[in-house]
């Protein structure tokens, strides 16, 4: 016998799904910013292994030449990204939420046997509750991100007025250099987080669309189980 | 459960996210369009120029006289990148036959040689000038206050709602500026750069540094400054870029 159970609050569901086009639209339009000045790369000396962007990726992109309007597109959509976060965090936090969401004691552990279990390396089953060890460190971890790329977006958009921010973040070039990298760690989330949902597949996905998720009657899930029951 | 009375649910659930979310789905794509195809005021779709001046009226609000950028030491100087030359490239410019023409003055228009620039206080300044386009480099500035001129000069009609517009003397190239990012005490009117006189390339004879905004508004070779109630004209501005560009 199988049963709807609740998964993810309405309010989660629409914060989650807000913040994609948000967060696609703030990484495109910082492309466009970046273009004017695309510095950054991975190598040695004179030795580049990657740089970004290459040509192709350019020319495939439609990016160059579009400074002014990319930051006019960055500095109206980041109102959004940033309430639509804040408001996430405040849910979570007043909702009890973030119970599921934060770290705890137990996490590193379970976040270790999760990668080795992801990698093949470990056949115990993983443990059948809302988020393991893993997606807390992620799910924690990428909020503090979206924070990070606020700070240090201030830091450089506002460089005198919160000087001492972006003195704190080790100068304007280096705020630059940090926001840079927050979004290559977007990327990086968004990469993995499909793969994982891929993995997890349609009944875990569609809890993310719908809220409510199939389980097993005799195989209730322990904690989100009992929490909403 | 039972399989029909499941299916019906999942039915329900399924048809009320497809209406909410494909609604959700359409009024965003809608409202992106929206943004795109509006009328377009300088460059730029009128809700995004709206937006611009939004955020533009916030940073006045907890704009500080006092907060400074930060100071380099000298020997943190570097060259600069001499990032076009709009309004410096006329070949029949004579520099000895320069004067620094001051309209919207109490006591009417003015025009100033370079040696009454220099009598006013000297002020040297190590700082980083930041380019809109992501560079940065530590440059040493030495100049007059702009403050100091308004000071001696003092303008017509000088509120925190009216405004400072400088051009190059060809009228090319030509910033508008608010008047408290205008009389900041690091904005000067500078005459040597890194303990040289200005080199042509760099604004000679002398040039707008304002580190409380981007490299867009830091006029090379000023012809003309005018204190004036309207809000100036901005080359860049008119280009699609912010008209505030500060930090």
């Amino acid at each position: 016998m199988k049963r709807l159970e609740p998964k993810h609050p309405l309010a989660i569901r629409w914060f989650h799904w807000i913040n994609f086009p948000l967060l696609a639209a703030m990484i495109w339009s910082g492309l466009l910013i970046y273009w004017a000045n695309d510095v950054y790369r991975v190598g040695w000396g004179s030795w580049t292994l990657l740089h970004f962007f290459p040509d192709w990726f350019y020319n495939w992109t439609g990016l160059p030449h579009r400074l002014a309007e990319g930051m006019a597109w960055h500095f109206f959509f980041l109102w959004l990204f940033a309430i639509n976060g804040l408001l996430y965090v405040a849910y979570t936090v007043f909702s009890g939420e973030w119970r599921y969401l934060v770290p705890n004691r137990n996490s590193f552990r379970e976040a270790f046997d999760v990668v080795l279990h992801d990698l093949g390396l470990r056949k115990q089953p993983l443990p059948r509750r809302k988020f393991n060890g893993a997606q807390r460190f992620a799910y924690t971890g990428v909020v503090a991100m979206g924070f990070g790329s606020l700070v240090t977006g201030i830091a450089i958009w506002r460089s005198v007025q919160f000087g001492w921010l972006t003195w704190l973040l080790g100068g304007y070039q280096a705020a630059r250099t940090e926001h840079f990298l927050l979004t290559v760690g977007y990327v990086a989330f968004f990469v993995i987080h499909i793969a994982q949902v891929v993995r997890a597949g349609w009944n875990n996905f569609r809890a993310m669309v719908i809220g409510k998720e199939l389980v097993e009657t005799e195989d209730i899930p322990t904690e989100s189980g009992a929490e909403h029951a | 459960m039972p399989d029909e009375e499941l299916k019906r649910e999942l039915k329900r659930l399924n048809r009320r996210v497809f209406l909410s979310g494909g609604a959700a789905v359409a009024a965003g794509l809608l409202g992106w369009e929206w943004l795109q195809s509006r009328p377009q005021e300088d460059h730029l779709p009128w809700p995004l120029r709206k937006g611009l001046e939004l955020n533009e009226s916030f940073a006045k609000t907890y704009f500080g006289e006092a907060r400074l950028i930060r100071e380099f030491p000298r020997e943190a100087a570097g060259d600069i990148r001499p990032n076009g030359d709009v309004g410096i490239d006329d070949d029949d410019f004579e520099p000895s036959a320069w004067k620094l023409n001051v309209a919207g003055l109490a006591g009417g228009p003015l025009d100033l040689a370079l040696a009454d620039i220099t009598a006013l206080p000297r002020v040297e300044l190590t700082a980083e000038f930041k380019c809109i386009e992501g560079w940065s480099n530590v440059v040493n500035w030495t100049g007059a206050r702009l403050a100091d001129l308004v000071k001696k000069y003092p303008p017509k009609d000088m509120t925190g709602s009216s405004y400072v517009s400088l051009e190059t003397p060809d009228g090319e190239y030509y910033v508008g500026l608010d008047v408290p990012s205008a009389i900041h005490p690091q904005t000067l009117l500078a005459y040597e750069m890194n303990g040289q006189p200005l080199n042509s390339d760099h604004g000679a004879p002398l040039r707008l540094v304002i580190p409380v905004k981007y490299g867009i508004k830091n006029l090379k070779r000023v012809g003309r400054l005018a204190f004036t109630r309207e809000r100036p004209k901005d080359y860049w501005a008119e280009r699609g870029y912010d008209w505030y560009a500060g930090f």
